[in-house]
């Protein structure tokens, strides 16, 4: 137990610091080639947002990882997509992750969204040094407002700026045709299998012309990770329904 | 210079104990009962903001009694532990033995060197993969770990709730039959308490990673009405 003036509160890093086991940020060598992270794209529908994201993880010119997870829940009613250094992201997700469940359980209930996603730009402001350092990490903050009754997206930038996006939102090497594709194809109506069809188009037309994106794999079964974030919660999308939606772009696209 | 009197440790301790003690059997009772697919947690609490019973890990929950600011303490040191314990190692690594193995130190610690000992009973529950994983760790202001089977009570009056408890229980009941059970006997003879004057948790196998949940007024008195 702390003494009231060192009391970390409900803060989960702040009591990692305390015990002394919060990461030396910073401290990494200048020139390294680490696995990259890419593109993810989330939407705004009529039940709440689609968080989209590819699979690949390059290190220079190589795939460094086929099946990598960069579309994670963060807690009942929000996810985290991310782009930029691997190492460096997933930890930040894991802390992220465990800061929203550790502050539930101090304090006996959720973080409002609007607090998630200021809790997330803290994190990104602390892996300043890192990025200056090439560790960059720009992730996507994406979730459902219990009190509001809708989907909300926040992009970053390295500085740990945070921005509201209002329909969608696009992040990693591929962002800019994953974003011209939702862009285009964005509307204020539409529903859950449409705009998880419009999620997959942008990061198809992103695999299509940026190296470091991964397309669907059939042949191994891969596809990317989708996940809706409803009223109802987060709910992953199944890869067979992908593999379907997968299928029917595919079609489109050859009877051009 | 003026001496000190003397006065014998058995003493010390023994009006420690005896402090404690009353000031637990002032507060309401709580019981913890094993039911088919977890553990579930019944607490006499009016209050529906202020919690006796909480969430500390996957499958571990807290409950305690007597003192609010007290125990409020203790759990909150105990979802740090877990956390902690958690982001070092792994999550399997966080089990519900040696987080009441921290909590014994502790309160064995403020009973013999503070000038006051914790007037409270915790329990730390975890919900096992199967029933057999099932364990219910009842400490006392003392330090003293008790390990129970089947469930445990705290509070005052636990003599009484617990024959009752004994009397009735049966392995593998239905969520519904635990819960009149643990109320019944929190009741006593002369009372009946209804759905606003309960605080029931359960830790429930199939509940996914996170076994905890809290039953609202209404699930509690479906419940009460079999």
């Amino acid at each position: 137990m702390f003494q009231p003036g060192a009391d970390p509160g409900s803060s989960f890093p702040e009591l990692l610091k305390r015990v002394g086991l919060a990461s030396a940020s910073g401290d990494s060598a200048g020139d390294l080639s680490v696995p990259h992270a890419t593109t993810c794209v989330a939407l705004r529908y009529t039940d709440g947002v689609v968080m989209a994201g590819d699979r690949r993880a390059t290190s220079g010119n190589l795939i460094s990882h086929r099946s990598m997870e960069k579309v994670v829940q963060a807690d009942e009613f929000s996810g985290v997509a991310i782009a930029g250094a691997a190492g460096p992201s997933m930890e930040m997700v894991k802390l992220f992750q465990l800061q929203l469940e550790h502050y539930e359980k101090v304090e006996g209930g959720s973080l409002s969204l609007e607090g998630k996603a200021n809790q997330l730009s803290m994190m990104v402001r602390g892996n300043l040094p890192a990025a200056l350092q090439g560790m960059v990490v720009v992730p996507i903050f994406a979730g459902y407002d219990v009190r509001r009754g809708s989907g909300r997206l926040f992009t970053y930038d390295v500085t740990g700026g945070r921005y509201e996006e209002h329909d969608y939102v696009a992040t990693g090497s591929g962002m800019l045709h994953a974003g011209t594709a939702v862009k285009i194809g964005w509307r204020d109506s539409l529903d859950r299998a449409a705009a998880i069809a419009l999620a997959c188009r942008g990061l198809w037309e992103a695999a299509d012309a940026d190296s470091a994106t991964g397309g669907p794999d059939a042949l191994r079964g891969i596809y990317p990770t989708v996940a809706t974030i409803t009223a109802a919660g987060w709910t992953r999308v199944a890869d067979s329904e992908l593999a379907t939606v997968f299928e029917s772009i595919a079609t489109e696209v050859r009877a051009r | 210079m003026t001496m000190p009197f003397y006065v014998a440790p058995e003493q010390v301790m023994k009006d420690r104990a005896d402090y404690a003690r009353k000031g637990i059997a002032r507060g309401r009772a709580l019981v913890a009962v094993r039911y088919a697919e977890g553990i579930a947690l019944v607490a006499e609490n009016p209050s529906n903001t202020l919690r006796k019973i909480s969430e500390i890990y996957d499958r571990i929950a807290f409950a305690g009694v007597g003192k609010y600011n007290e125990f409020d303490q203790l759990r909150v040191a105990g979802v740090r532990a877990a956390d902690l314990k958690g982001y070092q190692y792994s999550r399997d690594d966080v089990d519900a033995r040696s987080l009441a193995n921290n909590y014994a130190q502790i309160l064995g610690q403020i009973f013999t060197h503070e000038m006051k000992p914790m007037e409270v009973e915790i329990l730390v529950a975890e919900v096992g993969i199967t029933p057999e994983g099932d364990q219910l760790f009842h400490i006392l202001y003392d330090g003293t770990v008790v390990d129970e089977r089947h469930y445990t009570v705290l509070g005052g009056d636990a003599e009484a709730i617990g024959g009752h408890m004994k009397e009735h229980f049966a392995d593998g009941q239905p969520l519904e039959a635990a819960v009149r059970q643990a109320t019944t006997a929190l009741a006593g003879t002369e009372r009946t308490l209804t759905a606003n004057d309960l605080e029931v948790a359960l830790l429930s196998r199939t509940n996914g990673r996170r076994c905890f949940r809290r039953l609202s007024d209404d699930e509690v008195a479906t419940a009460l009405a079999g």
